[in-house]
Parts: structure tokens; sequence; C-alpha cells
């Protein structure tokens, strides 16, 4: 190839392109950076917080000392060595033995060194109870009223479903008799060959995990699943459902908006149409932007001190003045966490209303003005008609930004286990002086402030993921909402 | 350059186009019994008694006067066009007779409006019963993002109608006023963002019509129009002028000599000359209106 000293319109700088453009690949670079994150949250999360109520294998473990146990892999880890003479990283995995009444502990770690064989029989069962945690062992059989069954096989697991089941009746509330009480009782055969007798109505649900083939596994996380969002929390949290935290987090959320849009809208309208434009709105305009800055536990903190200590107990003392010195508004509740998230939310309301004020053309206000309506009739008639989706815009962001706060709840009213649910067949139906439970601060509080951290770990995972896609639905309706809107006021522009 | 050059000749060919169509608009549309852009005999209008008297009147926004002293007397059913180069304070003018100048926080008005011998600007006048006597149309269409029907019974919705009866009624006839009724009857509940531009516009006139109005203003009604939405436009106006009281607002002196019975010019707030259209347009008294009227202007 010839190259000639001519002018060409090739790069000169030895190939490496211009100067400048390094700089795309920094900023495609950071986006992806951002993108793999995101993603990776996702998939953390969905992987982590379904796979909970997938039915894990049981194995029975035969150690090379002879011991046995029956367990689920809950994760493995490498044991850190002491000299280092040997390249082979060791392992050692954590298994959930359960029965933690009769073994102790719930966990147990084994070397796999140690290990001599591991198998999965199908007769094992994984047995989620009342109390106590989960057992897992080998049915024995099951008495009624001190006679066994005679004609019931280790394997008829329907059968066993069907005792289960009609076990339930012997509760007395969410309680199960105690075994001496109990007429049907099964026993269980743990991995060392002892014997427990468990009553059958002290069982959530048997699993046998093992014996399940592909459809009954999608069945049993369906099942699993569908008990998760729909039943109250047991044994402080770590098991059961989180029906009450999403039940609580929706009814805040909605409370939220109820109180932050009419809030924000008018007081939008007033900088927006009302006020004569100056120095002084301008300051009112930069004070309201502010306000989305300021940290949200001083948002709880306001709460708790005007409306709980102040305002609650004023109501109390006109209101409730027969119930005293125990608090009903004078405690933290419902009612005070959503008016607390209302004033953190309501700058975020108040500048998107704002622009969906201004972006309502100057031609619509004029032509309602000249035919002869009162700048409170062009408002209502045109002008926020008009101005519904940036209206919606700013709800969907209050909910998004409201519904994932914590902070600001624990001083408000949230708890970690509500004594009496937020609605139910006693007026006024609608408690909104109750504490609640709220799916944020359950994932904190099943995450740092359970006893059992090991187990409770995939609940919070699932939790997790539950707000997520919570909010997700929440602001998918409001978006839907906002373009059926906004498809309303678009027509043909010429 | 080779491509900027070129939109400068695609551009005047189009200029050339949209005037030759302008030309040759009677040719094409001859409707009515008269024909569109011959000039229609301008009636004398003073023996009319007058509508709207303006005594004086000077604007101010913020420090900048944009109206000095104007004196006219505008009659009853008549067209008075105002013309003049942008800026000029025609439509300040205009938007000073319904007050729509009222919603700017820095302007300041001195002398003295009437219609119908009452101060505009007293103290006791309600703004939005004035604006109900005295419509206006804009120089973009605005029609409210609402039906056809709902558009034309707004005004009368904001003052308390209910009587279904009485909103078909006047629908019907501002309808068919704003020549629009054959258009839209069947499509009454349908969008009046799917109307075409100069059917918005007509809408716009037939919404101002509704409230029964004695005094119809205009501003630049079909700046933003086709020539033969502009025709439909100055025809309904030619219609109208037998019951209303017509100010318009036009920056097309074809326009301003066809539709109007009186024409005032306007030159940097000042009111240069007003009178009969075909006088200001064949034998102006002031050099400034001649140069305007003959295009020599600037």
């Amino acid at each position: 190839m010839v190259t000639t000293a001519s002018p060409t319109l090739q790069a000169s700088s030895g190939g490496r392109g211009r100067p400048g453009e390094t700089w795309v690949f920094v900023t495609a670079g950071s986006l992806l950076t951002l993108i793999a994150l995101l993603v990776g949250v996702i998939l953390l999360l969905t992987l982590n917080g379904l796979s909970v109520f997938w039915p894990h294998p049981i194995a029975r473990v035969t150690q090379n000392d002879g011991s046995v146990l029956i367990g689920q892999a809950w994760r493995g880890e490498a044991i850190s060595q002491d000299s280092s003479d040997t390249d082979a990283v060791r392992m050692r995995t954590l298994y959930r033995i359960g029965n933690r009444r009769e073994l102790g502990s719930e966990f147990q770690w084994v070397d796999d060194d140690a290990v001599k064989s591991i198998e999965h029989p199908p007769e094992i069962v994984f047995i989620e109870r009342l109390e106590w945690g989960p057992a897992l062992g080998t049915i024995r059989g099951v008495k009624r009223a001190g006679v066994p069954l005679a004609d019931l096989a280790p394997d008829d697991f329907d059968a066993f479903d069907d005792l289960v089941d009609e076990a339930r009746a012997e509760r007395i509330g969410a309680l199960a008799p105690r075994v001496d009480e109990a007429k049907l009782i099964t026993t269980l055969e743990l991995a060392d060959g002892r014997t427990v007798d468990i009553p059958l109505a002290a069982i959530e649900r048997i699993v046998p995990a093992n014996a399940y083939g592909p459809v009954d596994r999608v069945l049993s996380w369906c099942a699993s699943f569908g008990r998760f969002i729909s039943e109250n929390p047991r044994e402080s949290n770590t098991e059961g459902g989180i029906l009450p935290a999403i039940l609580g987090t929706f009814l805040m959320v909605l409370l939220m908006s109820l109180a932050v849009v009419p809030l924000g809208v008018i007081g939008a309208l007033y900088l927006n149409e009302y006020a004569k434009q100056g120095p002084l709105v301008r300051f009112v305009r930069l004070a309201v932007s502010n306000l989305a800055g300021v940290p949200s536990i001083v948002f709880g903190m306001f709460g708790l001190a005007f409306f709980v200590y102040t305002i609650g107990a004023h109501v109390d003392a006109t209101l409730f003045s027969d119930k005293l010195p125990t608090p009903t508004f004078g405690t933290g509740g419902l009612l005070w966490a959503s008016l607390t998230l209302a004033l953190l939310t309501v700058p975020v309301v108040i500048v998107s209303t704002e622009e969906g004020l201004r972006a309502v053309p100057r031609a619509q206000r004029e032509g309602s003005l000249a035919l002869g309506s009162t700048r409170w009739q062009t408002i209502r008639t045109i002008v926020l008609p008009a101005a519904m989706p940036g209206i919606l815009t700013g709800t969907i962001l209050a909910i998004a930004r409201g519904a994932g706060e914590v902070a600001p709840l624990m001083l408000t009213g949230v708890v970690k286990l509500a004594a009496s649910p937020l609605i139910d067949a006693t007026p006024p139906f609608l408690h909104l002086d109750a504490k609640f439970m709220h799916l944020g601060f359950h994932i904190y509080d099943v995450g740092f402030q359970s006893p059992n951290v090991e187990a409770s770990r995939p609940i919070v995972y699932a939790t997790a993921l539950v707000l997520l896609v919570f909010i997700v639905i929440l602001n998918l309706a409001a978006i839907v909402w906002r373009n059926r809107v906004r498809r309303k006021l678009q027509g043909s522009t010429f | 350059m080779v491509n900027l050059r070129m939109a400068n000749e695609s551009q005047n060919r189009i200029d050339a186009a949209l005037s030759g169509t302008d030309a040759r608009l009677p040719d094409v549309l001859p409707t009515k019994g008269h024909v569109i852009g011959a000039a229609q005999d301008p009636r004398d209008v003073t023996k009319h008694a007058p509508k709207i008297r303006i005594d004086k009147a000077s604007l101010w926004y913020g420090t900048k006067q944009a109206l000095f002293d104007v004196d006219l007397t505008i009659h009853e059913r008549s067209v008075t066009a105002l013309i003049g180069p942008s800026g000029c304070g025609k439509s300040t003018l205009l938007r000073c007779i319904n007050r729509m100048n009222d919603l700017i926080d820095s302007v300041r008005i001195e002398g003295k409006l009437t219609l119908d011998g009452e101060d505009l600007y007293h103290r006791d006048v309600e703004v939005e019963i004035l604006r109900r006597r005295v419509g206006m149309v804009f120089q973009k269409s605005n029609p409210f993002p609402k039906s056809i029907f709902e558009n034309v019974a707004y005004g009368l919705r904001i003052q308390g109608v209910k009587n279904r009866a009485l909103l078909d009624e006047i629908v019907e006839t501002s309808l068919r006023r704003a020549a629009l009724w054959d258009e839209a009857k069947d499509r009454l509940h349908e969008s009046a963002l799917g109307l075409s531009g100069g059917q918005q516009q007509r809408l716009c006139i037939a919404r101002a019509l509704a409230t029964s109005p004695e005094v119809l203003l205009m501003d630049e009604p079909a700046s933003a129009l086709d020539p033969i939405s502009t025709a439909k436009i100055e025809d309904l106006i030619h219609d109208l002028r037998e019951r209303y009281t017509i100010v318009i607002v036009t920056h097309s002196m074809h326009q301003a000599a066809r539709v109007s019975d009186r024409t005032a010019f306007f030159l940097n707030g000042i009111l240069v000359e007003e009178g009969k259209t075909d006088q200001i347009f064949t034998n102006p008294q002031r050099k400034e209106t001649e140069d305007y009227v003959t295009g020599r202007f600037g």
C-alpha cells in the first residue's frame, strides 16, 4: 500500500480516533454500569426472594464418624485455613436440620470432607409447624386417640394432608393443643433414630420435597407463595406470611395520597394562579423545593412532636377523655404516620403540579375568561383538567417516595407486630389510631432484629421483592391512569 | 451554502403559490351571491348609534407606553378593522375593550372607554358580565379539549344554564350562525380537537356567539388559516355584521378592505387615521397611512 503526503480524511493520530471520542465510551460505560447494577438488584431480589418457596430437596447426610443428619443444604462457604501448605480449599455446608426443640439448634455446619454419603430418600418430609420452626424426619404412623391408624402407608402423603386438614379443627384460635390433649398425633423419626410425637393440629403443612415431581414442586411453590402473601406472620415474623404488612403499607400510602394530593394541588394553585409573582413567591418556591431535601427522620420527629404529642394529645383530651391515660390518638398510629409522609412528599406534588399548570396554554385560560367565566371557574373547568397529567405525575412520585420510606414511620406508629387489624368488622371499620405493620419496616425488623437471623434471611429477600413489586404496581396503575387522561386531552393539533 | 439557497428558492415558490391562490380565490369560491376577494361596498355606518367610545385611552406595560391618547368611536352593527404593523397597539386596544389586559399585572390604563355609555373601567363593573356582552375570537383557535357541543355550551354552562333543551337550541343556533352546523351536526359529541384548523376557528366564533354578545372582538381570526378557511370566516363576518358590532384586528389589508365598513390605522401606539374603509384605502389623508396601505411602508 502506498501512502502519500497529501491530506486525507482519515485520522492522523495513530488510528486512535479523534481525541474527544473517548468520552463516548466513558458515558456509555457509566450507563452500562448503572443498568448492570439495576439488573443485578432485581435479579438478586427475584432469585433469592422466589427461591424461598421452592421445595428444596431434603438430604440424609452420613458423616465419617457414623453420625447422621437430615437437612436442607442452606449455603456453603470455604473454611479459613491456618496453615497455607495445602492448596485444596476445604468447604463446609450449612444444613437446615430443623427440629429446634429436639436438637437445640436449627442449623448445623458439616465439613464436606467429613461426609461419607448423601441420599435423598423420598419418605423424608419437611414439616412446617406452628411453633418451634420446621421438623424434618420420617413419619412413623399416626395415632387417633391413642390408636394407631393401621391402613396408612408411610408415603401416602395425600392421606397425611387430609389428616392435617382434619386436625385443624382441634386448634384453639391460632394455638395447637398440647401433645397429651391432642386427638390426632403423628410420630416422627429423627435422623438419630429418636422419635417425637407431634400433634397434627400443630402442623401447617407437610412437604415431602424428595417425593415431588416437577409439577408438584411448582404447585408447592405456588401454595407457599400464596400463603406468604395471605397469612399473618408467626414466630416473631420469621415464619408465616406478611399480609398485615402489605395491608398496612397499602392503607398508609392510600391515606397519604388522599392527604397529599389536595394539599399539594391547592398549594400549587395559589402559587401559580393567584399569588402575585415576585421575590416572596420565588422564595416560597425555593423553600418548597428545599423541603424535599430534608432528611426523612426529621419529618418523623416533627410528626411525633406535632401530630402525636400535640394534636393527638388534644384530640384525646377532647374526644377520648374517658379512655385516658391510655392514649388513643396520643400515640403513633396509621393516621399520624400517613400525615407525616404526606408532609414529606408534598413538595414533589407541588413542583409537578406547578409544571402541569404552567403547561396549560395561556390561550385556553384566555378563551375561558373571554367567555365571561370567573377565575375559579376557569381553573376548575379548564386549567385543572388540563393539568391532570402533571398532578398525576406528582402523585406517582409521591407514592414512590412515600411507599419506601421507613425512618419517619418508626417514630409515628409502625410496629413489629400489629396487635389488631387495621380493618375489621367493628366500627369505625378502618382504625386510624391503630399501630400498623409496613413492608419496609418488616424488612428491617426481620433482617436485623430477628431472633433467628439465618432462618429469616430468605424472608427478607421475599419481603423486599414484594415491596418492590408493590411499588411497581402502584406506579403502573397511576401511570396507566395518567396516560388515559393524557389521551383524553390530546387531539389533533393541526 | 447550496442547501440554504435551495431552501430559499422553494420558500419563494411557496410564497408565490400562496399569493397566487389568494388572487385566484374569487374564481374558485363564489358563494352567497357575492364574490369573495372583491371589496364589498362599505356601508356608511355613522348613522348607526355609537356602541363603543374610546376617549383619550393610554396604556402602559410597566413603564413602556403602548397606546397614546386613542380616540375612537365604534358604531353599532358595523365592522371596524384595526390595521397597522406588528407592535402598533391594535391588539392591545382590542383587549382593552373586554378588559383582557386585566390579566397582566403590570398594565395601567388611563382615559375612558364606554360601552353603551357605561364606563368599562368603573369600580362596580363586573368583568364577567362585560365579557359576556363583549365576545372575543383569538388569533389562534383555542377550542377546549372537550366535545364540540360542550365547547359551544361552555359560556352558558358557566352561567349556570342546565336546561338541556335550551342548551341544544342555542348550540344549534350558534353553530348555524358560525356556518359550522352542517359540518358538525353529526359529530357534536366528538372532541373539538378533531376538527380542522378552519373549523376550529369557526367553532370558537360559535362559542363566542353562544353567550349572545353585542360586540365581537376578533384578533387576527384568519391569520393561521388557509385561503379557503379564511374566505369562510370573512363570509361569516359579512353575515354577522347585520346583528353584531364587530371589531377585527388584521394584518391583511385585503381582508380589511373586504370585510370592514370602517378602518383605523395604528402606528407605534398612535391612532393615525380612522375613516370609511374605501376612503382609507383609496384616498388616505395621511402620508403614513398611504405608505402602509400601498405597501411602501418600511
